[in-house]
């Protein structure tokens, strides 16, 4: 573990809300059917919670699990507990057609924290998505594009946000929410 | 000349002054003041010369449409060419400079053209240098660009910031005059998410200036009131100084919010892009005034009625202190009343009507002593850099001058025009109307969204309403109407009632005097910015330019800066005239976004700089950099092509990297490979329909090289395959097809084998990879594990888990190179501890790390093939020699169907082979080699072509490989390969494998 980096090594910036790389994340990638039982119970597991339903995450203290597809899921649970989640998840799905992979690695998560409607105008410099607090409820899940990157976005809690990308992009999508909150580029749509 | 009021200029906060300089010359305004109204008030009324006959021009209007006022604003990295002066808000240390001059704005050498005019017609430029051809580049063009263009380009990168905004709404209201502000109550009443947008500073448009009477009080209070309510309420939002720029399908509109232009010391962005999600679009967006065209038309002094009328009630600016005013419509009666009660001297109206009564504005300027000269025009106006007078001449006639009078100004009204564009950008359509002698929308063939329901609605002055009570009437149904399409079925506002002045009928004057003759007609000006006249649409006309969108590019009106905003329908209604046919069937050219010209750096957002791409970057990149890395893009990665050691030319780093490499060890971050696994029961039969060759016999723990081709039997990807459990592969792709692959193999399972068993991931950033090669490779990774790596452990081609330096990785043994190699994939966190101890480790060894030349060069000593080198998207596997990857034993793969055509299985189909130069030197890429005669086209037939070549270093000659005309067949034949510089380069034809030809060095 002490050899284990996250790609950006927990970097932060301050503007008008704050961005940090969160670290490394225990990240497992679950394809299957979700209505069967046994991917539930993989679910229950790993994450804690509920199979969340399309475009939500859900949420609880040992973990998150998020809908990414019709036959997919992002389970998020601490990274030293990633191999054996995924274990554990492997033996619970037995026989049934599953995939489960651990890309803990080749992701990178961000956290960008404030006031939630700037939060929210700040990701929405960069992102085509409908972030205002009507349309985008703690508990929703979006994956999308962040400028020129895949990313996927939900909010932890008010005026917390977390984004996934790609781990050999981190830097850019840190650049990209450095500027995004940079002082002074509040855009006061969604705050008043 | 023209000065400021002692009194007036609502818009003014005359208690802060503010000075700015134009063309070097220090001039004061006060905030509220536009560049062109702090012009005017500092008798500044020329500001600049015209575009091909560089004559002097003049502020003409108030507002967006303005075609004159252009300037060069700021300095340095701040300078921007083409800013509008009518505009653009004055700031403290403003400066700016005219355009399109030489040597000064005064005195401009190319003002001659003005005399050459009937030298210049329309068409000038294509009738003229059309020949001869060669003159086109180096000639032509350079003379054209000198003497043509407006601003220049500026010559410092802009240090300023710009970006995006997405927004959604339930109804989008583009346009912040009284229209939109009611349109805005109406939707807003309802409960639907309104965003209002309007492009200047100010809400409530040319109300307050127009003047009358909202709910028994003065519009401007009206004004004042629906602000402060539309202000308070949730769910409305309002933005000034942003544009409605664009609307395009599905409810997409783009706003361009100036943020920073009239605050440039503020921090933040200067423009902001607003990409906005509209369910229904209001589109609120004005009118504008049309001028006339009559002799002289352009003189500095000469300037629509509205605008005269804005500068005296908005900023407290007299455009001159006798102003003769000339119309064919009511509305230019206000500029002379408004003139007139400023004690400002109006001698008289010339209207080119003859009303049997007098409307009630009619009544009010002669009831204030101002002479009406009713069927009276403008003969021709006298002056060269400012009006001096007008000679009077019946509306009727040819412009005998009846009279001459003398004034300082002209204000002219040839009707109003709805602001179409934004309704018209996604297809709205248009409709004549006959009264206001203008378009309006067509509201029953409105732009149609995804069901084929109107999304656009057209508000107030922009819908052809033009009196303040059927705009507000109309923006209140239309505000109401687009909130209902959204779903939004709240409560209803009352239209405010309004006390109408009635007006007479405007009269269509698209020529001045009717009679004009060619004279008058070559002075009369349609196109300001672009100097485009009647005479040259009527000639346009009469060479058989009949649609209008050719006479438009043939005689280039519209095609300013301005994309005609006051030249277009009067263009069209004297094309339509020459051509005899009613306006209607001559119809307008396209409206195309933006509305007016927004920053390309607004477009760009955050792209720019460290944000202008994302580039890829491996866990060990920040080794690379601070190694010297020499890089190359590959797909977004950046990989390095070599490491560079002072004193080294990039040659002598890849011969160093090979050579340490072939005789000891060499390291290469290979982490950008794809690496995608397949995973299910029906895994393997998957892959065996993926690649060439069968995959569902490989055993696990053991590696096999594949091939996959497209439906059409060309080569995609290849790769080493590696079986991890009975139900589980890795498939490695090139770097560049991990993510095209991914594609590949999700599209054939989700629309042809849904039914299959199988899944795919892309684990491709999951791991670093690291390639460990040459001959001390095993000894170097054993000094760092205690498992069993040996020859009969771990042969070629097979794989294992193993621990080095504490981290858990799986070893590859494959090469690429022809050298005992190992490829060790370790979680991506822990890729640069394992690098940095396999560089420690090899120490004794000299380890050297290579790049992605050395690498290619290594594979083509081998003779191994490239993706993108040797193929190219018509290459088959069969032209590379590759039958032996591709199974005979299978019913089918994806491309076997295609690789059995006539043309795929033609014998004179060019093969690869080797190359080796006579005289050692190393081949141009891509050479041809020639052979006898020539083809059709008269050029040198062709036998092959080179797909790689290099010096290599082990050899210590060029290499290259080829694909070329029964080449196999042919061994020991030598070609020529012409060079670009005339000499040729003879090489023979050779097995493509160069280098340890029975793979000794890779199988110890």
């Amino acid at each position: 573990m002490s050899n284990s980096v996250s790609a950006l090594n927990g970097a932060s910036a301050t503007g008008f809300a704050t961005v940090r790389d969160m670290g490394l994340q225990g990240m497992i990638t679950l394809r299957g059917d979700l209505s069967a039982a046994a991917i539930k119970n993989a679910v229950k597991t790993a994450a804690g919670g509920d199979m969340p339903s399309a475009g939500h995450i859900s949420l609880s203290d040992a973990g998150s699990a998020a809908w990414m597809s019709p036959d997919e899921l992002l389970i998020v649970v601490p990274y030293a507990d990633a191999d054996a989640k995924l274990a554990e998840i492997t033996k619970g799905m037995g026989d049934a057609h599953h995939m489960a992979v651990n890309v803990s690695d080749a992701r990178c998560m961000f956290a960008v924290s404030g006031d939630d409607a700037l939060v929210r105008e700040a990701l929405a410099k960069l992102m085509p998505v409908d972030l205002s607090p009507a349309a985008f409820k703690i508990g929703q899940f979006r994956r999308s594009r962040m400028a020129q990157v895949p990313a996927a976005v939900w909010m932890a809690d008010t005026g917390e946000a977390r984004i996934v990308c790609f781990r050999s992009v981190a830097q850019y999508v840190f650049d990209l929410l450095k500027g995004a909150t940079a002082p002074g580029s509040e855009v006061r749509y969604m705050a008043r | 000349m023209s000065t400021r009021l002692a009194n007036g200029g609502r818009l003014l906060d005359k208690g802060r002054k503010i000075d700015f300089t134009f063309n070097g010359k220090r001039m004061r305004g006060f905030e509220g003041d536009t560049i062109a109204s702090a012009l005017l008030a500092n008798d500044q009324m020329m500001v600049g010369r015209s575009f091909k006959y560089h004559r002097p021009r003049g502020v003409v209007a108030s507002g967006a449409e303005e075609p004159n006022g252009l300037v060069g604003m700021g300095t340095g990295a701040d300078f921007e060419p083409n800013q509008r002066v009518t505009t653009t808000e004055l700031f403290d240390g403003l400066t700016c400079t005219s355009q399109n001059h030489w040597p000064s704005l005064d005195f401009d050498v190319g003002a001659i053209n003005t005399k050459l005019s009937r030298f210049l017609p329309a068409g000038f430029y294509y009738k003229m240098f059309i020949y001869p051809r060669p003159f086109w580049k180096h000639v032509y063009e350079p003379i054209i660009r000198k003497s043509a263009g407006l601003g220049r380009a500026p010559d410092q990168r802009d240090t300023d910031t710009y970006e995006h905004f997405y927004a959604f709404c339930d109804v989008l209201v583009i346009g912040g005059g009284v229209a939109g502000l009611q349109a805005a109550r109406a939707a807003g009443a309802t409960g639907a998410k309104v965003l209002l947008i309007e492009q200047t500073a100010h809400w409530g448009g040319r109300a307050p200036v127009d003047g009358g009477t909202v709910g028994g009080q003065p519009v401007d209070k009206f004004v004042d009131e629906i602000v402060a309510e539309l202000a308070a309420m949730d769910n409305v939002t309002m933005r000034n100084r942003t544009m409605g720029a664009g609307v395009y399908d599905h409810g997409y509109a783009l706003g361009y919010e100036r943020v920073g232009d009239h605050q440039p010391a503020a921090k933040g962005p200067r423009h902001r892009l607003w990409r906005i999600r509209a369910a229904q679009i209001v589109t609120a967006t004005g009118a504008i005034e049309r001028p006339l065209s009559f002799a002289g038309n352009d003189i500095p002094g000469v300037m629509l009625a509205s605008a005269v009328r804005d500068y005296v009630v908005d900023f407290g600016v007299s455009i001159g202190d006798r102003t003769v005013v000339v119309t064919n419509n009511d509305d230019a009666y206000r500029t002379a009343i408004t003139l007139k009660k400023n004690g400002l001297d109006v001698p008289a109206i010339l209207d080119a009507r003859v009303p049997t009564q007098d409307s009630p504005l009619m009544a009010e300027a002669k009831g204030l002593g101002i002479r009406v000269l009713m069927g009276h025009g403008v003969s021709s106006v006298q002056g060269g850099k400012r009006v001096t007078g007008v000679g009077v001449c019946s509306q009727a006639g040819e412009g005998a001058v009846l009279e001459e009078i003398a004034c300082d100004a002209v204000a002219m009204s040839g009707g109003w025009s709805p602001v179409v564009h934004l309704w018209s950008h996604c297809g709205g359509k248009l409709i004549w109307d006959e009264a206001t002698a203008a378009f309006r929308p067509d509201v029953d063939n409105a732009p149609t969204g995804a069901k084929g329901e109107a999304f656009v609605t057209p508000a107030g002055a922009a819908n052809g309403a033009l009196s303040l009570g059927n705009v507000l009437s109309d923006a209140t149904s239309a505000g109401a109407a687009a909130a209902k399409a959204a779903g939004h079925t709240g409560d209803a506002v009352a239209v405010p009632e309004v006390e109408n002045i009635d007006e007479a009928r405007m009269a269509p004057v698209w020529m001045m005097p009717q009679g004009a003759g060619v004279k008058k007609r070559q002075k009369a000006w349609l196109d300001y910015q672009n100097d485009v006249k009647v005479s040259d649409i009527q000639l346009a006309a009469q060479e058989g330019y009949e649609s209008v969108e050719h006479a438009k590019r043939y005689t280039t009106l519209g095609m300013a800066t301005d994309q005609g905003k006051l030249s277009n329908i009067n263009g069209l209604a004297i094309l339509s005239d020459a051509l005899g046919q009613p306006i209607p069937q001559t119809g307008t050219t396209t409206f195309r976004p933006p509305y007016t010209p927004i920053s390309m750096a607004s477009i760009t957002g955050e792209a720019r700089d460290e944000r202008f791409m994302p580039i890829r970057q491996t866990p060990m990149y920040d080794w690379h950099v601070e190694n010297g890395a020499f890089f190359e893009p590959v797909g977004q990665w950046r990989r390095p092509y070599t490491y560079q050691k002072s004193g080294e030319t990039i040659e002598q780093a890849v011969s160093r990297e090979v050579k340490a490499t072939r005789a000891s060890l060499g390291m290469l971050d290979a982490s950008t490979l794809g690496k995608l696994v397949v995973k299910g029961k029906d895994a393997g039969k998957f892959l065996d329909m993926l690649y060439t060759n069968m995959m569902s016999t490989l055993k696990p723990g053991r590696c096999r090289y594949g091939l996959m081709c497209s439906e059409n039997g060309f080569l995609i990807d290849d790769g080493v395959v590696a079986r991890i459990d009975d139900d589980t592969f890795l498939c490695h792709t090139t770097t560049g097809g991990a993510e095209s692959i991914h594609g590949h193999m999700e599209e054939w399972l989700q629309t042809e084998w849904w039914d299959w068993d199988v899944y795919v991931a892309n684990l491709t950033e999951q791991y670093a990879q690291i390639a460990v090669v040459g001959p001390r490779a095993r000894e170097t990774l054993e000094k760092l594990t205690g498992d069993d790596i040996s020859g009969e452990a771990l042969p070629f081609m097979a794989w294992k888990d193993i621990t080095l330096g504490g981290i858990a990785a799986r070893a590859y043994r494959i090469s690429f190179s022809g050298e005992l190699s190992y490829e060790i994939a370790v979680k991506a966190s822990e890729g640069r501890a394992l690098w940095d101890a396999l560089l420690a480790a090899g120490q004794p060894a000299n380890i050297t790390v290579y790049g992605t030349e050395a690498l290619h060069i290594m594979r083509a000593e081998k003779g191994f093939i490239m993706m993108g080198d040797e193929t190219d998207g018509t290459v088959i596997p069969q032209d590379l020699g590759l039958n032996w990857a591709i199974s005979k034993k299978k019913d089918d793969y994806i491309g076997k169907r295609a690789q059995a055509r006539s043309h795929m299985t033609d014998p004179t189909r060019w093969k690869l082979v080797g190359l080796e130069t006579v005289d050692g030197g190393v081949l141009p890429d891509g050479a041809y080699a020639t052979a006898e005669g020539k083809n059709a086209n008269g050029q040198r037939e062709t036998q092959g072509r080179v797909t790689s070549t290099y010096h290599s270093p082990t050899l210590e000659r060029g290499i290259a490989m080829g694909l070329v005309l029964n080449g196999p067949d042919r061994m020991g034949e030598v070609l020529e390969f012409p060079r670009l510089d005339g000499t040729v380069m003879r090489a023979k034809i050779v097995d493509p494998v160069f280098f340890d030809k029975d793979g000794e060095k890779q199988n110890v």
